[in-house]
């Protein structure tokens, strides 16, 4: 039997948890693009920023001459990349928790990150150009939809998806496509180095594109699925009451599905496989905000943010070498989810 | 409620029927395992499509009425209900106003009151602020019966939606919605498995079998030896009971 608790998070609660997130992803940013190679003051950091908003050399009198260059070319690009794709991986993990009704899921655990990484180690090593930048995205995007649909396909039995066999069905899809991506290493010569500087996640020399790009497409993500977040809500009653209370199950299905690869892929081919972002931040916020995804994708997208960025600077700024944001990442994830999946088999058998 | 008749799937589990369900009666849906109650169900929840035929809801076609419009007519209460992730009680009745609030808005005082209300009527008040993954299975199953009872519809089609219940919360929701039924003027579907229950509780029973109807009508005239052992094939008696006031079922062991 469980402990009632009497505490539960309020819609008032809620709130004041966005605001304090918000205030501290704030924070952090100017933080982290003070720290590094070349200490800049808090105070500096929000004078060149504004410098650069409003273009006043006023602001910089008296600055290193060097430091809006660091900020404003070298580290803020960095930065804001970084806070967006951990919001992308986030905002993905909230959706595909609640789409499929499984708390494990995430893009890393259901391959979608490795389909991802196919697609566009495929457009690396076939050096396709003629897309411009978005090849390599929309390569992604096509590797991320196509495995999702093979990872769906290969635990649907008999018109319902088995929680469980979507994880095992997202590693053994994710083990294929990564002997894929060696043999892709194999055959490929130049472009080997790119694909494997690439594949372990990195957020060094981004650049306002990267920023730009990624925002877009996060962004209109983060619209899509404010807009299902009561359908979503819903969603979790399962697809018989769903329906009866007007909402299309599989329509919804799809397009946050949809919805949550694009926002994988694109977070993919800018940043590389970054795993168990989007497992961790949904519980998180789960415990924090209550399980309304009204409060739950706001509150992911912002904490999901102020992770990854936080990781990104640990490697960056605090550790004598930098290692590779994907492997620090995992090396935090991995025993997250090894705690969540064995909390949830004791729960399953008392409950 | 009128002249519902549809074909469905290669498996058949609803095979060229046709019924008509009058409305402001207690219908009981009895058959055995696999009969396709459910799947009919489903189909006047408009959670499936039927392949042939149509379903007419008030004379009208129920593809031509919104989703949301539907859903202000016709409640589910499926037979699953299990929820994975820790919402509260009074979100997921909440949720049972969806049909009612629009997209962006936040629920208003009149939602606010019939959510109270029906925690008050089913005593899951107290659960108020617990999470839906804390309570038992018969608690939930009651929170889930609250959530269509919130949906406040004309119609409520229940899945076998006591079989966790221990019997006195059985009672308790078969009292809640035939009194809807007769103060209330609201049409209830029920499928049932147990047959003493359905004969004390509904007007009218519908037999089915391998997807077809077998028998439909007032309780007194369906409820009988022959078509029991037509549809589940076992041998019963039926009598009136003095205590139960209505027909029940007696059955004994076949090997003795």
């Amino acid at each position: 039997m469980w402990i009632r608790k009497e505490k539960r998070a309020a819609p008032e609660t809620g709130r004041a948890c966005l605001i304090l997130l918000g205030g501290m992803l704030v924070l952090v940013i100017i933080m982290a693009t003070g720290m590094g190679y070349m200490r800049i003051s808090a105070g500096d950091v929000i004078r060149i920023i504004f410098y650069g908003l409003s273009g006043n050399h006023g602001l910089i009198a008296g600055i290193n001459k060097v430091f809006p260059y660091v900020v404003w070319d070298v580290r803020l690009p960095r930065v804001l990349t970084a806070a967006v794709v951990g919001t992308g991986l986030s905002l993905a993990g909230v959706v595909f928790q609640g789409i499929l009704l499984n708390p494990l899921a995430d893009p890393y655990t259901l391959g979608i990150s490795a389909g991802a990484a196919f697609g566009a180690s495929i457009a690396l090593l076939l050096d396709i150009g003629s897309l411009g930048i978005y090849s390599v995205p929309l390569f992604a995007f096509a590797g991320a939809v196509a495995t999702l649909f093979a990872v769906m396909a290969l635990s649907t039995s008999g018109g319902t998806i088995s929680s469980n066999n979507l994880i095992l069905s997202g590693i053994i899809v994710a083990a294929i496509l990564s002997a894929g991506i060696s043999f892709i290493k194999y055959v490929a010569d130049e472009q080997v180095s790119i694909i494997i500087f690439w594949l372990m996640g990195s957020f060094g020399s981004k650049t306002w594109v990267d920023v730009f790009i990624t925002f877009s497409f996060v962004f209109i993500g983060f619209i899509i699925c404010i807009f299902f977040a009561r359908d979503l809500n819903i969603m979790s009653l399962g697809d018989r009451s769903a329906s009866s209370l007007g909402i299309n199950p599989n329509r919804t299905r799809i397009t946050l599905l949809v919805t949550a690869s694009m926002i994988t892929a694109v977070c993919v081919s800018v940043s590389g496989i970054i795993g168990f972002v989007g497992l961790i931040i949904p519980h998180l916020m789960r415990f924090m905000v209550g399980s309304d995804s009204r409060r739950l994708v706001p509150a992911s997208a912002l904490a999901g943010a102020i992770l990854l960025l936080s990781a990104d600077t640990v490697t960056r700024a605090l550790l004598p070498a930098e290692i590779p944001i994907g492997v620090l990442t995992a090396l935090i994830g991995g025993p997250f989810f090894c705690y969540i999946f064995k909390k949830r088999q004791t729960a399953v058998q008392s409950g | 409620m009128e002249d519902l008749s549809f074909h469905y799937g290669r498996t058949r589990a609803v095979d060229n029927l046709s019924l008509t369900l009058s409305s402001g009666c207690f219908w009981g849906l009895l058959g055995p395992n696999g009969c396709g109650k459910s799947t009919l169900l489903d189909l006047m929840a408009r959670c499936k499509t039927p392949q042939a035929g149509i379903i007419k809801y008030r004379g009208r076609d129920i593809r031509d009425y919104g989703s949301k419009v539907i859903a202000r007519e016709i409640a589910l209460v499926p037979q699953d209900f299990h929820v994975n992730f820790p919402f509260t009680v009074e979100e997921i009745l909440l949720m049972g106003r969806h049909p009612y609030i629009p997209r962006f808005a936040s629920p208003s005082s009149d939602d606010l009151q019939v959510v109270d209300q029906v925690m008050e009527v089913l005593k899951i008040a107290k659960f108020r602020h617990n999470y839906i993954t804390e309570l038992s299975g018969g608690e939930k199953q009651r929170v889930i019966f609250a959530r269509a009872l919130a949906q406040d519809t004309p119609v409520v089609l229940l899945d076998e939606a006591t079989s966790n219940m221990d019997i006195r919360h059985t009672l308790d929701i078969l009292d809640i919605v035939a009194g809807d039924v007769e103060t209330g003027g609201k049409t209830v579907i029920a499928a049932l498995h147990n047959l003493n229950l359905a004969a004390t509780y509904c007007d009218k029973l519908v037999f089915m079998k391998s997807g077809r109807v077998v028998s439909q009508g007032d309780r007194d005239q369906v409820l009988t030896e022959e078509i029991l052992y037509e549809v589940f094939g076992i041998e019963s008696r039926v009598y009136f009971d003095e205590y139960v006031g209505s027909r029940q079922v007696a059955f004994r062991r076949r090997r003795p």
